[in-house]
């Protein structure tokens, strides 16, 4: 963005568009931290409040999507402004999704609530949300900065958050197998565990995207993968817990 | 096992690829009006079949360019051409060329629809009868219809081709001179503006047009607007002061072009 339109409320357009993104941003960023906070001090008045918070981003998603079509049809905007504009529509649709996980999670609760959950497990699941939280927080900062060289490395961070979810997986399948009264309890909490994971992904979905908005191309190769509770079976997690 | 066979269907593609005709190979082109140089040695090549898009400011020289391509700057006092522009082999500024041969292989459609004060018939029938293409009135009027179809004209004027041509509405004026330019079967077609004139529905019409004069000719299109660029062509030249800064498919040239001043120009920036 090295010089600004002729037409200069265009620029005003444009700028809407980023503010109104980094703002999702930051809804969706504090909905993930509070719902696993709540989670792990089985806080259901906190949960309420990121469940209500969902309807601020599932709005805000509706507006950058409304300007943004109304934008394309009066600018008919070209090159960095089109993918510009691309880009914050599906951005914003990530960021939308996080809330909904965080949402989710935050609706776990009080199910999780009412069995206890073992101190250990919530230690693994903050550990999780942290890094997950952490790669959403610096995806959030590349889309101000636009610097290529960050979004790329979070994107390679990926499997970081993938390996410490296949841990858990194995611990949860653990816990439920020696005592059947921590399967309700534990299939929630997995399902929390695939939540912060998803997070990780669409942040780095996002990196991707702001990828593409900077230089105009895709970013190259596989994404780092290293989820491999796809093939984690009961027996197996007996063995190794043994 | 596959590999080699793989690489070689890959070589034949790349082959296939960088199999491009050219039909017209402009070389170290520069234009002077007098003392003032208008463009700095210009290399375009003009692919056949294709549509170029000619793009840039007001005064960038993309006009001057498309006007090269015929001679059409021959008629300006004080315009001197130098480098090399060939059609197929020849070079068109060898003094050897009938310069009236060239323009009827190298046709021009303007920005502002300028039918002859004649009829229907006679604005198609002028340029085949001048050039001898006709051997009958039968022939002629074969060539009429057959043009006034290529230029998606037939239907509405089949019924007053001795009508005067400016009676036309204006798009209906520009396909008419298109007819007149696809007439004398010319390869290559060169339009300078030919929409700016014309409101979206004609524009539309002409827009539809070039689509399918592509198959039997080679277009070269200067063009204000952006979005027809994108639209018709499937090279873009972008011009600035005199030079050409960036010449690329038409799909990248929009999207994510290479060159600083093509993208502030396409964005409506300022450089």
């Amino acid at each position: 963005m090295s010089s600004s339109h002729i037409v200069s409320i265009y620029d005003e357009e444009l700028k809407y568009l980023s503010r109104r993104i980094s703002e999702m941003g930051g809804t969706a960023e504090q909905m993930v931290a509070d719902s696993v906070r709540a989670l792990v001090t089985t806080d259901a008045a906190l949960a309420q409040k990121v469940i209500s918070e969902d309807v601020i981003l599932d709005t805000a998603e509706r507006q950058i999507n409304d300007k943004a079509i109304v934008t394309i049809a009066k600018r008919q905007p070209m090159a960095a402004d089109l993918r510009e504009i691309m880009g914050a529509i599906r951005i914003a649709a990530e960021l939308e999704r996080v809330g909904d996980l965080g949402k989710n999670t935050a609706k776990r609760v009080i199910a999780v609530q009412s069995s206890g959950m073992p101190r250990k497990l919530a230690r693994g699941l903050e550990h999780l949300a942290e890094l997950a939280l952490m790669q959403l927080k610096e995806v959030l900062d590349v889309y101000a900065t636009r610097s290529i060289e960050k979004a790329k490395a979070i994107r390679e961070r990926d499997d970081e958050i993938d390996a410490i979810y296949t841990s858990l997986f194995r611990e949860l399948l653990t816990y439920m197998m020696e005592d059947p009264r921590n399967i309700t309890p534990c299939t929630h909490l997995l399902f929390c565990a695939k939540n912060i994971e998803r997070i990780g992904d669409h942040a780095t979905n996002i990196a991707e995207t702001i990828y593409y908005m900077a230089t105009g191309s895709q970013p190259e190769g596989e994404r780092p993968k290293d989820d491999t509770s796809t093939s984690v079976v009961a027996a197996g997690v007996a063995d190794a817990s043994e | 096992m596959n590999m080699m066979s793989e690489a070689a269907v890959e070589k034949a593609l790349d082959k296939k690829m960088n199999d491009i005709s050219y039909k017209m190979i402009g070389k170290d082109v520069s234009v002077y009006y007098g003392d003032k140089r208008a463009l700095y040695d210009v290399n375009l090549n003009v692919r056949e079949n294709t549509v170029t898009a000619l793009i840039g400011p007001s005064g960038c020289g993309k006009s001057t360019f498309l006007r090269t391509l015929n001679r059409m700057n021959d008629t300006i006092d004080g315009c001197r051409v130098t480098g090399r522009i060939t059609l197929d082999t020849d070079d068109i500024y060898d003094p050897a060329i009938d310069v009236v041969e060239l323009r009827a292989r190298v046709g021009m459609v303007f920005q502002k629809p300028n039918p002859f004060p004649k009829s229907i018939y006679e604005n198609v029938a002028y340029g085949p009868r001048i050039h001898g293409l006709a051997k009958s009135k039968a022939d002629l009027d074969a060539i009429v219809e057959r043009s006034l179809q290529k230029a998606g004209l037939w239907n509405e004027v089949k019924d007053r081709l001795q009508e005067g041509g400016t009676g036309l509405s204006g798009g209906q004026q520009q396909r008419l001179c298109i007819a007149r330019a696809v007439a004398v079967s010319p390869e290559v077609i060169l339009m300078d503006e030919p929409c700016s004139a014309l409101d979206p529905i004609a524009t539309a019409k002409v827009e539809e047009l070039i689509h399918e004069l592509r198959a039997n000719f080679t277009i070269v299109i200067v063009t204000h607007s952006m979005q027809q660029a994108a639209r018709v062509s499937q090279r873009t030249a972008m011009f600035h002061l005199g030079n050409l800064v960036e010449e690329n498919d038409t799909d990248k040239m929009f999207t994510n072009p290479d060159d600083q001043r093509t993208q502030d120009y396409i964005m409506g920036r300022f450089g």
